[in-house]
């Protein structure tokens, strides 16, 4: 091993840091928006089920953050419509 | 005026246990009516830390249910007349704890002592979130390590939101009390800095216990290491923090263990 892989192989703390930087911003903005995420998730079936039976379990919210866009998307299942 | 004090980090072993003992036998050492506390239901230590596990007849869970009168229930350590400890229940679990029964035993120890520590159980379930609920200040335990700086992250975060005082608007303090530190290792970029966990964590710093192999010693013998080894480096750190939490401003220092020779020959000698 030469003076610079011993050097390398020592300096594992800078390595720590900047993984756990990158680890704690994105959970932060997961936790932060986890209340979000259900608030609209209530919200939404609300006003769907105000007109469509639907199943509670078939809906999925996802709420993602990125650096300059963040997407929100929704999935219901709606029942098959009947006799019509 | 009382305080509420939560010793708390998430991930467990990184030192609750032995910064709750020592900063309640330091506080006690100033003259201050301190108790401690032990939410570990279930993996009560906080009284073998204290070297009172013989002492134990009734604990936390008797008072909450009522089978003890919390007189009853605190035992006063042996060497210094102003500290107390009130035990866990080591036969049962986490959900005999409920938050009516702690509100009323907070509200009684408030009463009698200048301040309440209270020692967390490990992880983000019911017993830690009980030990954290009445707390007027938070006392972050974390290692210069990845593993316990995210667990303390995630603890900061409920302090900011499943306390009493986060469900009043009002702002949880927090300070951080970094253990297990080793200055000669940061030094050398083997492990994390005090500057880079406090840039992580951004919470205010109570005071840096360095690694030491007396705090094994002293859990050996069941004393807080401030009482068995008042000298020693964490023990220190320890005072610092301490005289911190009382409102002093004291210059922030690692200390650091004699290790001439002399010094060495010394610690044979004695231990």
């Amino acid at each position: 091993m030469n003076l610079f892989g011993f050097f390398r192989a020592r300096n594992t703390a800078p390595v720590a840091r900047e993984r756990l930087q990158i680890l704690l911003a994105h959970e932060r903005a997961i936790v932060g928006g986890s209340d979000l995420a259900a608030i609209l998730r209530e919200e939404i079936l609300a006003v769907i089920s105000k007109h469509v039976a639907i199943d509670q379990d078939k809906v999925q919210v996802k709420l993602d953050r990125g650096g300059s866009i963040s997407t929100l998307e929704i999935d219901i299942e709606m029942p098959a419509f009947e006799g019509k | 005026m009382s305080k509420v004090l939560v010793v708390t980090s998430g991930k467990g072993g990184v030192g609750k246990t032995t910064s709750t003992a020592s900063l309640g036998a330091a506080l006690a050492a100033a003259g201050q009516k301190v108790v401690v506390v032990d939410f570990d239901v279930g993996l009560r230590n906080l009284d073998l830390v204290m070297g009172a596990e013989r002492r134990v007849v009734y604990d936390l869970i008797n008072v909450v249910n009522g089978d003890a009168k919390l007189a009853q229930a605190l035992i006063r350590d042996k060497r210094n007349d102003n500290l107390s400890l009130l035990a866990a229940s080591q036969t049962r679990d986490k959900d005999a704890l409920n938050l009516e029964g702690v509100t009323k035993v907070i509200e009684q120890l408030r009463e009698k002592f200048d301040w309440v520590l209270c020692d967390s159980p490990a992880g983000i379930e019911k017993g830690a979130l009980l030990a954290m609920y009445h707390a007027d200040l938070a006392v972050v335990v974390t290692n210069p390590e990845v593993s316990s700086v995210r667990d303390s992250d995630r603890i900061i975060g409920m302090l900011d939101s499943k306390t009493a005082k986060a469900e009043r608007g009002e702002k949880m303090e927090k300070v951080l009390l970094l253990t297990r530190y080793d200055q000669a290792r940061a030094a050398r970029g083997e492990m994390l800095k005090v500057e880079d966990v406090l840039e992580i964590l951004s919470i205010p710093l109570l005071g840096i216990v360095p690694e030491s192999q007396e705090v094994l010693r002293a859990s050996n013998l069941g004393a807080p290491v401030v009482m068995s080894s008042p000298n020693c480096a964490p023990s220190r750190a320890y005072a610092d923090a301490v005289r911190r939490l009382q409102g002093e401003t004291v210059p922030m220092n690692i200390p650091v263990d004699r290790t001439g020779l002399f010094a060495k020959f010394l610690n044979w000698r004695v231990s």
